[in-house]
């Protein structure tokens, strides 16, 4: 197999030793069908065992290895050597703390991700135990590709609104909540809407689209908080008009 | 050392310990609930799952059946309570799943759809498109968020396992970010840490499949059982080791040799099957063992395909058709793009089994208990007899959710029960030699051996002897090598001297812990003498009932190989049988 | 111990040259500044009707009829259509999803209807404005 070599520039930061992130650069031997995972990966066993980066499947599905490579929040386990220049820029995720090296802190948006109630919330007595709800194909089409989010980040690293103002809860929770609104099974999309029509919520978002831009799984993020608006802007125009609010 | 007093500890958040941790905080919501995982929980190996979870649902099935694909997959290893209990729960669990918010996949009537999976006699697989274990991780995940009494310890690394007179009392976790080190003490401790893939070169299991919580509990005294049973896979990628579904062959896809024939019906599970027909139990379906031996067989044979990646044969799907491609298995359709260029709706795949499940684990038994009161392990890290010596596909996932309730409930109750104050002192003390034993390995300099150089030779040590076809002097020398790296890896330095999310130092923790399961694997494959299921000798070519209709377990023994003995195999209703796999025309 | 999380700088001023796409996005917020310049635009309009005076009315209107104002008012109705119309229009499928059963509406249709809305619109205008 062929082998190519890439300059890796990996940003580095240990709060114990250094001021502030500095870059190191790496040559790596890469073979065409590694991921940019793979180089970091053999920079860790070869080269510098004391890099630090979160990774776990390396089949784009846990969400651990997003980073910035050469300026785009990416998995990088899904980052092909063969698409990228010689020269490949490896940063942490814009838009969050640095902990360590690649490692970013994301207490921030796990906290955001609670905060949207991301379960189903039933009213009406709950199902029978072994009793399953009907859902057709079309009901389930409404919200699938909102469940395919798999909490990498790269959204809220390639959002501007975030970037400026932390309190915005941001793309992938906004699509969380969306999600469960949507599902046919849900009874608390009033509740949610409660928590997100207010100044952090779904109007702090500029529609840049720079959410869906940058997900690897095709979530849509922007569009679901333009879907989100648009029953906010309902749900307000009901009450006002004194019609019966979403019960659901 | 910060010390948190919980009533239960749960050791990992993967699909078995965010149920275990749900169904505490149902019934009990009095009891707090310390949930430990070293990574993010939906980063957990569960999310990597595809294919589905298995439980009856069709009209023409029967928990009968289920129960009997079960135990004839498992090669009549399986504790037959287990599995009894186990078929019956199965479908209530995906239901309770299913009101949960899990996205299952519908019938034109709007239940849920059931897939065929190898080893199944009908289609009994619930499933999610081909991300089952994903939206599974997700919607527990999530759901858990609930509960306020569910306390999380996110990106904690458990050392150890506390105990005092032979009784479980918590674990001493490394808390990631910051280095600092957490005593944990509770009455239960619930291991749920996952498999150990990692110990072999070429696996479908991430990063994190260090078997961490196997080798914790076998470092405190207790038994792992059946850890000789590995399953192999039969459709891995090569290179990556990413897996391709059964789902794929559920399906309808065929694997076929260098020459296009169709292999499988040289061994034993033809005859032939029409395509895009599959049979049950027969051919593509067969099960998981079988197919991956008779790889073995063709690449013996030379009838293997020759690829940048080794030997491979390939899996046909081409007659699918695109649409059903991209509706059933679009994650597959991508990953084999992405990693080996291949578009299957044009060509076939090449594919060859690799390294996939521990049927083996923390014994175990019907209620996750183990043989150190208070400590209870479920997941793919325990080993309760429901899978024997070969698991069937989807069995797992389902295994997750019943055991995972009710492990918990035991674990509950027995929280409650023991009231009496724990010996704080003693406990302290050995938190502190757990925690003195690592601050060693940092102190550590002039390391002559690197983690990743043990790492490979372990790797490639167990392949060799512990393999799918095993012998005598391959189970020998394997042995013999891990002892000699378990020594040698004394010599390791941590570069990394920071206490702030030290992979370096996580790295040798997880080396560490799998050369003490890999010495287990090694050990309990030299002990068996027959072949069974997954464990396939070349010197030992039958089933031997008469002497191994027994699980093993492996012991450890301080400076010295561990110690296998045995224990007899529960049996209920289903005397040991063949194992037929030549569908329903035979 | 010893975390210390480093926060990289945003600048409040200069962040959106980071990349090409929020420049883009910058030039489409841009267009709120045409936007104040027709609201005072007609305002003046407005307050010239206001004066009730036909002299200062047609003086405004030929004063609009100059090259560089409908250059100007070229290149405004080229920037909105560039940085606005088109890609909302274009966006729309994704805001007002259409489903029909299993299938989504394909955005096409959406993105039709929503060029024929506004070709009702304009002729409505100019239908109004006597053009037509
Ligand atoms: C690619 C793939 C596909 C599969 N497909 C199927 C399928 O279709 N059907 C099926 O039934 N089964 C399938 N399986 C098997 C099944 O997915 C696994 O057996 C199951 O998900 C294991 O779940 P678990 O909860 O036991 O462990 P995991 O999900 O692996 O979770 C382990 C948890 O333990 C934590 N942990 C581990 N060590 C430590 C430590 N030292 N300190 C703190 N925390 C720790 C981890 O952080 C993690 O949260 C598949 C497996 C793989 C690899
Ligand atoms: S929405 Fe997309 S980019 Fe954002 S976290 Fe989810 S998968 Fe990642
Ligand atoms: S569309 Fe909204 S959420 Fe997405 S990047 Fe833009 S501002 Fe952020
Ligand atoms: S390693 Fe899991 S998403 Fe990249």
């Amino acid at each position: 197999m062929n082998i190519r070599q890439i300059e890796l520039e990996v940003m580095r930061y240990d709060p114990e030793k250094d001021e502030a992130p500095w870059f190191q650069q790496y040559s790596v031997p890469c073979q065409e069908d590694w991921a940019i995972l793979d180089a970091l990966n053999y920079v860790k066993d070869e080269l510098d065992t004391t890099l630090a980066y979160r990774w776990s499947c390396h089949m784009m599905v846990c969400g651990s290895c997003g980073m910035m490579i050469n300026g785009e929040p990416s998995l990088t386990c899904k980052t092909f050597v063969r698409d990228l220049p010689d020269k490949v820029r490896v940063e942490p995720l814009e838009n969050f703390p640095i902990e360590r090296d690649l490692v970013v802190v994301l207490d921030d948006v796990m906290q955001k991700l609670h905060q949207v109630q991301p379960y189903i919330v039933r009213k009406d007595a709950p199902p029978q135990e072994d009793k399953e709800f009907t859902q057709s194909r079309g009901a389930l089409m409404k919200f699938k590709q909102l469940t395919m989010c798999i909490n990498c980040m790269c959204c809220y690293a390639a959002c501007p609104q975030y970037g400026l103002d932390k309190n915005f809860i941001g793309p992938a929770a906004l699509a969380l909540a969306h999600r469960y609104n949507l599902d046919s099974r849900d009874q608390g999309k009033s509740d949610r809407l409660d928590i997100l029509a207010d100044h952090d919520g779904v109007w702090e978002c500029s529609f840049v689209g720079a959410c869906s831009e940058v997900c690897p799984k095709h979530v849509d993020p922007a569009a679901a908080i333009q879907q989100m608006k648009i029953d906010g802007a309902m749900e307000f125009w009901k009450q006002k008009l004194g019609m019966p609010g979403d019960k659901s | 050392m910060e010390h948190i007093k919980a009533d239960v500890v749960i050791v990992g958040a993967g699909g078995a310990g965010l149920r275990a941790a749900i169904a505490i905080a149902e019934t009990h919501p009095e009891l707090e609930v310390a949930l430990i995982s070293k990574v993010y929980p939906m980063r957990s190996h569960t999310c990597a799952a595809e294919g589905g979870a298995a439980g009856v649902k069709r009209a023409d099935d029967s928990l009968e059946m289920h129960f009997n694909d079960t135990v004839s997959g498992g090669d009549w290893l399986c504790d037959q309570d287990v599995v009894e209990y186990f078929v019956e729960q199965a479908p209530r669990e995906l239901v309770q799943l299913e009101h949960w918010g899990c996205p299952w996949s519908r019938d034109d009537d709007g239940s849920v759809a059931v897939r065929p999976f190898g080893g199944m006699k009908k289609e009994r697989t619930w499933y999610a498109a081909d991300k089952s274990g994903f939206h599974i991780l997700h919607t527990l995940f999530q759901t858990s968020l609930q509960f306020p009494s569910i306390k999380r310890y996110d990106e904690f690394f458990a050392l150890d396992l506390l105990h005092e007179d032979g009784r479980a009392r918590g674990v001493v976790a490394l808390e990631m970010r910051s280095g600092r080190f957490f005593h944990f003490s509770a009455n239960s401790v619930i291991m749920a840490t996952g498999g150990a893939g990692k110990i072999f070169p070429f696996t479908t299991n991430g990063a994190i499949k260090t078997g961490d919580g196997m080798a914790m509990a076998y470092r405190a005294g207790v038994p792992l059982k059946d850890m000789e049973f590995v399953q192999y896979h039969p459709t891995g990628l090569p290179g990556t080791g990413i897996l391709l579904t059964e789902g794929c062959r559920g399906e309808g896809g065929v694997l076929v040799n260098k020459d296009g024939y169709r292999y499988l019906q040289d061994y034993d599970m033809g005859p032939e099957t029409p395509l895009g027909a599959p049979v049950f139990k027969s051919m593509e379906l067969g099960p998981r063992d079988r197919l991956s031996q008779a790889f073995w067989h063709e690449q013996k044979k030379g009838n293997t395909v020759e690829t940048a990646w080794g030997d491979c044969v390939l899996m046909d799907m081409r007659h699918l058709g695109e649409q059903k491609i991209l509706e059933r298995l679009p994650l597959v359709h991508e990953l084999a793009l992405s990693y080996v260029g291949v578009d299957m709706v044009k060509d076939p795949v090449p594919v060859r089994p690799v390294v996939h499940y521990m049927m083996g684990g923390i014994a175990s038994n019907i209620d996750g208990g183990t043989p150190m009161p208070g400590l209870y392990a479920i997941g793919e890290t325990a080993c309760g007899s429901l899978n024997g010596a070969n698991r069937l596909g989807s069995n797992s996932l389902t295994e997750l959710l019943v055991f995972g309730k009710r492990a918990a409930a035991a674990a509950a109750v027995f929280a409650v029960q023991q009231d009496g104050p724990d010996n704080d002192s003693a406990m302290t003390l050995q938190a502190e030699a757990v925690v003195a034993r690592i601050r060693g390995l940092l102190q550590q300099n002039e390391g002559v051996e690197s983690i990743a150089g043990i790492r490979r030779e372990m790797a490639s040590s167990l392949e060799a002897g512990a393999g799918i076809y095993r012998d005598e002097e391959g189970t020998e020398a394997t042995c013999k090598k891990l002892a000699e790296l378990q020594q040698r890896s004394s010599g390791i330095e941590v570069n990394d001297k920071s206490n702030v999310f030290n992979t370096d130092l996580q790295g040798l923790l997880e080396l560490q812990n799998m050369l003490d399961v890999a010495e287990c694997v090694a050990e309990a494959s030299n002990a068996r003498k027959e072949s069974r299921g997954a464990h396939q000798r070349m010197d030992y070519t039958e089933r031997d009932d008469e002497t191994y209709l027994k699980h093993s377990l492996a012991y450890r023994q301080v400076g010295d190989r561990p110690r296998i003995d045995w224990l007899d195999v529960t049996i209920t209703r289903s005397q040991p049988g063949v194992r037929d796999y030549s569908g329903d025309k035979k | 111990m010893s975390r210390r999380p480093y926060i990289r700088p945003m600048s409040q001023t200069t962040w959106y040259m980071r990349n090409g796409r929020y420049k883009v996005y910058m030039l489409r917020e841009m267009t709120s500044f045409l936007v104040g310049f027709y609201t005072f635009l007609t305002i003046y309009a407005l307050a010239t009707l206001a004066s009730n005076s036909p002299q200062v009315w047609n003086s405004f209107l030929s004063s609009q009829q100059s090259t560089g104002m409908i250059a100007l008012h070229g290149f405004a109705l080229l920037y909105f259509l560039f940085y606005q119309t088109f890609p909302w229009f274009k966006l729309a499928p994704k805001a007002m999803p259409v489903q029909v059963g299993e299938k989504t509406l394909p955005g096409i249709y959406i993105v039709i209807g929503h060029y024929i809305v506004w070709a009702v619109l304009s002729a409505f205008i100019f239908w109004l404005a006597g053009v037509i």
